[in-house]
Formats: C-alpha cells, structure tokens, sequence
C-alpha cells in the first residue's frame, strides 16, 4: 500500500442531532474525499453519536479531512491515529444443499458461525479484524453464497 | 414573556444590537414581516430580489465588521440568496440569513415554495439550522449570531417554518452560547510564537504576506507595528487591500495573477514568509511548486484547516492575527532592522524595473486612469465596492486605498452583481461616506434593479461603469489564449445606462472625456442622489501584469516596454 493511498479509519464524535450525519457525508462528498465503509450510533447514556470512517487518502488529504470534520459545528471529537482495535461483521447467506459443516467449522476459524437457518438457505455471521473479514469472504465463495452483508468497520482506541 | 415565534425573531435581532434588515416578503414568512410592520427597533430595507438582499447585508457587515443580516422567503426566496450566502462564505463575512420555510407538517411533501433549503445551504454556510420547535427558537437564533462572529466569521442561516413564527410561547433571550463541540482558539501557542520570532530574526529576506484574515480580525494597527518595528516589506492579497494603507514605503503592492512585479518577485525570492490570514488562494500562488519555493513559512491563521492545505507549514499558528500579533511583536523588540536592508534594496530595484504603471492616453479615457482619479478626488473619503472582472483589478491596483474596510469586493467566489447591492449596505453603515461601486457594463446588469431601492431609500451610490463593451476579463482571456476568438463576450448591443437610470429614479451621465469624468464625479457627489456614470474606455486595454493561470509568480506578462516608453506615467 503506497503512502499516496493510505487506509486510515477516523472516529468522529458527533451531537446526535438531526442532519449530523448528512453534514459529515456531505463534507466527503464536497470535498472528493473517498469514504469506504461508514457506522454510526449512538454512544450510551450520553446526547452524542460515534461515526466510524473507513477511508483512505495521502498524508495531507487525511490532514485536511480532519480539520475539516473538526470545523463542522456538531463535531467535538475527530480521532485519526494508528492505534486502534478496528472490528467489522459480516452476514453470509448460503444455500442449504451446501456442506454445512464445512461452511460451521470456517465460520468458526472466523470467530463466528451459522446463526439462521431457513428451508432453503442458512446465514452465518462472522466478526473479525477488516482484513481477516476480507479473507473470510474468499474462503466462502466455493460455497456459492447467495448474498454478503458487510457491516463496515467499527472502531475503538487502544 | 409571552409572545409569537415571528415576535421573537424581531426580539432577537434588536437584542443583537443590529439597525438595519435587507430583505424581501413572501408567503413563508410573512408573519415575521407582520411584526417587522409592527416594530421599531431596526429599520427594514426592501431591496428588489433577494439575492440583492444578502449583497447589501454583507456589504453592510463588510464595512462594519458587525454581522448583516437578511431576511428572505421560502423557496425561491431562499435559492436566490443562496449566491449570496456563498459569496460571504468564500470571503468568511459575518451574516445571519433567515428564511421561511413551509410549516413542519408539509416539509418532505413537496409544497408550494418548499425546498431543502439547509440541505442547499450546507456548503456554503458556515453552520445552518432548521427551526423544529419553538422552544428552541431563541437559543438557535443567539447561537446564529455567536457562531456568525466568532471564531473564523461566516454565513449563519436560520430556517424557519412558517407555523413556528405564529405559535406563542415563552421568550427569554439567552445571554450566554455554550457550544460543547465550537471552541475557536484564539491565543496563539506560545511556543510556536518564539520560535517563529527566531525565524524571523535569523531571515534575511523575510517577506509579510497579509490577508483578508487581518481585515477580519481589526488587526491593521498591528500589522503596521510590526512592519515599522522590523522593516519588514510586505504584499497584500486582494481581500487585505488597505490594511498597510496606500504610500507606506513597505508596501511592495498586491501579489497574484494581477499582481504587480515587484510583490511577486518578492515572493518567488524570500526566505521566510510571514503569512496573516491568507490562504495561498491559487490565484495568489500560481504554480504550487514555484511559490515561495526558496522559503520557510509561518502561518497565522485563526482556521487550522486553512494552516497545510496547500503548501508545507514550518511555523504553524493557529490563533486570531491581533492576539498573535500582541504576544509576536515583542519578542522581536531587538530584531535588527539592517539584516534585511540589502533585500529591500534588491525589492525597490526590482519596482523601479517594473513599477505599477499604464501607458495613459489624450484621446481615450483609460480604466486605470479613471481608478486613480477617484482616489484624487475622494481618496480616503469613499468605500470603494466593485463587481468582478477588469474593472475589479484595475481598483484593486490602482486605488490608494488607506485603511481596511475601505475595499469590499467579491474576492473568493467572484460574484457579478455583487457590487451595487453591497454598495448599498455600505452606505447604509456608513452614510457620512462616499461610496463608489466600480462596476463594468457585463456585472451592472447583474443587479441593476436596485437602482430602485437605492433611489427609494435615498441611498445616493456613486456607480462607476467602466464601459468597454466586452465581458473585458473573459475577453481578455480570448485574447491572449484563444486566438482572440470572442465568443459571447462583445457587449455592443447595450441599453442607454443614463436613461436606465433616470428610468429608475436616479441620474445617469455618459462620459466620454476626462473633463467630463471630473465634472460628473462632482456633480454625482453634490447631488447625493444614486448614479449611474457611463465612462466609455478603451475598449482593448488589458489588466497587467497578468500570470497565466497555472504559471509561476515570476513568469509575469508585462505591459509593453515599448509602449511604457512612449508616455509612461
């Protein structure tokens, strides 16, 4: 990965207030920022929301991505450093004639396993490190998954 | 006290302590114009389309520094203001812009005169609100105010449905804004500070970069301390024309596209660039890799986005240019001022090479002629306002402007039309002035409706039309880099501009010789009555030095040795 092209992931501390998100999307929509992967919720017991972005850009675009986000009124806090647990979960739906076995044991080389099953199809659900999801996903194509739902990264300061 | 959600709207700008209100009516928000009727804490001021509305507001927070406000209706109400907004946002201008919005229940159903107007506005604004309950209507509307001026200013709008203005409820004004996640930094780091007073006084060719920012923050005393303490030469950007004030020995000139020689030299050749509030605007640098190139750089800005957007910081800063400039100047009480004389001795050279000049004419009025005549004939006295083009430049050049505020201009977004309209807030600021919009016959025709409010509120703005019959900036273009061919810039067809006005309740006057020019100024100025003042100019003259979009500073396009030698003035 050149340096030109970095992944990073920021957290941004928002007001949980009404268009917040719209503010923050729009910034990387204006600006030509790239946004991978996006989560937002709400943190507990407080009347603020935790935005997780997964982007990637040069040493000066992510700079500028922070001081931008950190110029949006709403925004209190913007966390932008190597130092994170980063997590993401996935949902995979497979046809029931697959070998479920095999599909339960990678499942749970992932951390995860099947956690519906229909007449016709089961889903697993797996939660891991962003890469090793991405791993995941390969090693199930052999059994012909129907549909794969990423959750986008979440993360969390070390 | 109890009251409607229109009272308190008019409440609220009275508490802010603000005279005057630009505006225009319409279903929306009809009810706050029902107390405005009601009133007489500010006086409202009808301009004749909204966009004119938000121009006079900024013209009049421009000539100020207080925060203008406007007021305008849903819909299309609102998109015509929204180049107004963006025109503030770009040159971070004080303003507060309320807007009716259809009531609660039928936003998201398409109605009549609705749209997103915060969605629209996000951009270019530097926050937005849509009012959701009454409740919070006073907070939101001091939260505007507060975040318009402080920190880096800017554009507020306030968006307010149409049921909220005529429900009644509790108004208490709040007297303080606590914003959790806005806390602008204004003392400047201490140690950042020390060690750029060390760069400078290691510098040998250290050169003052002064912007807009230093207009904003009322810090052109300051400024000028610390040139006279250091001796430091120094370029203003277009939006910082006046803070060093016309004729100071330092002041090499404005730097750019249009900037003249020697400030564009001096950049392309020092060792330290002191920047206050500028934000290497590419029409100020140029080629990024050429700019500055031989210098470290300091950079004083009160937005830390604006610090290492463009270019490598080695001195960053981040605090208001006056609270920096009170803890910088006396670190450098023993700077001494003879490092840096043979610098400004290779400067003054290079002016004398090159100095700001037109080759002037007895046959035909030329623009910049018509520019310094002004600053004979009103100099300090007027607030020079113009549109954007040629004419624009050539004031920005030429004018003898000797304090800030005194030059209000579109710098950022570039707006035609801009002008007359924040003319007329100027002179509603300021009524003891002279205020001249110099303006061209393309960006007149932009707002020249308000000839009719300037005539109905007695708002006597001098318009200076310098007339050449092209769109002359984008003419100018073609000229040099389409083999002069003028699509859609040839203005001939034109409408009688003295008629136009005298139409409108103004004077109109066409002037075609110097004497003329000098009769009419004085006429326009003894009458106290708006203006339109038809000055036919060569039609061909170009704005120079000029450096081609893209190119580096010291690759100017000079005018004309020859021609310079035949009448240089």
């Amino acid at each position: 990965m050149s340096l030109e092209n970095e992944r990073r992931v920021i957290s941004v501390i928002v007001m949980n207030e009404s268009s917040v998100l719209a503010r923050v999307t729009s910034l990387f929509a204006a600006r030509g920022y790239n946004i991978s992967s996006l989560t937002v919720a709400p943190i507990p017991n407080s009347d603020m929301s935790h935005i997780t972005i997964e982007t990637q850009g040069s040493p000066r675009v992510m700079e500028q991505i922070t001081k931008q986000l950190h110029k949006l009124i709403p925004v209190y806090k913007v966390i932008e450093h190597e130092e994170m647990v980063e997590k993401e979960m996935v949902l995979v739906k497979f046809p029931i004639a697959e070998n479920l076995s095999d599909i339960a044991a990678l499942c749970s080389a992932y951390n995860g396993g099947i956690v519906n099953v229909g007449t016709e199809m089961v889903i697993a659900m797996v939660a891991d490190e962003p890469c090793r999801i991405r791993h995941f996903i390969e090693a199930t194509e052999r059994y012909n998954p129907i549909e794969v739902v990423r959750g986008g990264v979440v993360a969390i300061e070390r | 006290m109890q009251m409607s959600g229109a009272q308190m709207v008019c409440e609220a700008i009275i508490a802010e302590g603000t005279k005057t209100v630009f505006g225009y009516p319409g279903g929306a928000i009809m009810h706050v114009y029902d107390e405005i009727y009601k009133q007489n804490g500010f006086e409202h001021i009808l301009t004749r389309h909204e966009q004119a509305a938000v121009h006079a507001a900024d013209g009049y927070a421009r000539a100020t520094g207080e925060v203008g406000v406007a007021m305008v209706t849903s819909g299309p109400g609102f998109t015509n203001a929204v180049t107004g907004l963006a025109t503030a946002y770009m040159d971070s201008i004080p303003m507060v812009v309320i807007s009716g919005q259809v009531p609660l229940s039928l936003i998201g159903t398409d109605g009549f005169q609705e749209i997103d107007a915060v969605g629209i506005s996000r951009p270019c604004t530097k926050h937005n609100f849509l009012v959701r309950t009454l409740e919070e209507l006073p907070r939101i509307l001091k939260e505007a105010f507060y975040l318009a001026r402080t920190g880096r200013p800017g554009p507020v709008l306030v968006d307010i449905p149409k049921d909220i203005t005529v429900d009644i409820g509790e108004f208490v004004y709040p007297t303080e804004v606590n914003i959790p996640t806005y806390k602008p930094t204004y003392k400047g780091n201490r140690r950042q500070i020390e060690k750029a007073a060390e760069a400078i006084k290691k510098s040998k060719k250290p050169l003052l970069y002064v912007g807009g920012g230093a207009v904003l923050s009322d810090a052109y005393l300051l400024v000028r301390e610390l040139v006279e303490k250091t001796q430091i030469p120094v370029v203003e950007t277009l939006m910082a024309r006046g803070v060093m004030g016309a004729g100071n020995p330092l002041l090499l000139g404005m730097l750019g596209m249009h900037g003249n020689y020697a400030s564009n030299m001096a950049m392309s050749e020092t060792d330290l660039v002191i920047s206050l509030g500028a934000r290497f605007d590419d029409r100020v640098t140029g080629k990024l890799s050429e700019f500055a190139k031989y210098a470290d750089i300091i950079h004083v800005d009160i937005d830390p986005a604006n610090i290492a957007k463009l270019v490598d910081v080695d001195y960053p800063i981040v605090g208001d240019i006056t609270q920096v400039l009170e803890d910088l100047i006396p670190l450098l009480e023993d700077v001494n001022t003879d490092r840096y004389q043979a610098w400004r001795e290779i400067l003054r050279r290079y002016d004398e090479l090159h100095p700001q000049s037109f080759v002037d004419s007895d046959k035909e009025i030329k623009p910049q002629w018509v520019i310094e005549r002004i600053g004979e004939l009103v100099g300090e006295q007027a607030i020079i306002t113009s549109d954007v083009g040629q004419h624009q430049m050539w004031a920005a050049q030429h004018y003898p402007f000797d304090r800030p505020r005194q030059w209000i201009n579109s710098g950022g977004l570039g707006t035609m039309g801009f002008g007359f309209p924040a003319a007329i807030g100027a002179k509603v600021a300021c009524p003891e002035k002279t205020v001249i919009n110099i303006t061209g016959d393309g960006s007149i025709l932009m707002n020249m409706q308000e000839l009719v409010t300037a005539a109905e509120y007695k708002t006597p703005v001098i318009n200076v039309i310098l007339n050449n019959q092209f769109l002359g900036m984008v003419r100018q273009w073609q000229s040099f880099f389409y083999e002069k061919r003028f699509s859609e810039t040839d203005l001939t067809f034109q409408p009688n501009f003295k008629k136009l006005a005298e139409a409108c309740g103004g004077i109109g006057y066409d002037v075609t010789t110097k004497e003329e020019f000098d009769a009419a100024l004085k006429d326009a100025i003894e009458k106290d009555q708006v203006c339109f003042m038809n000055v036919a100019i060569s039609r061909f003259e170009n704005v120079l030095p000029m450096v081609p979009a893209g190119g580096a500073l010291f690759n100017m396009m000079l005018p004309q040795k020859s021609e310079n030698d035949k009448g240089e003035k």
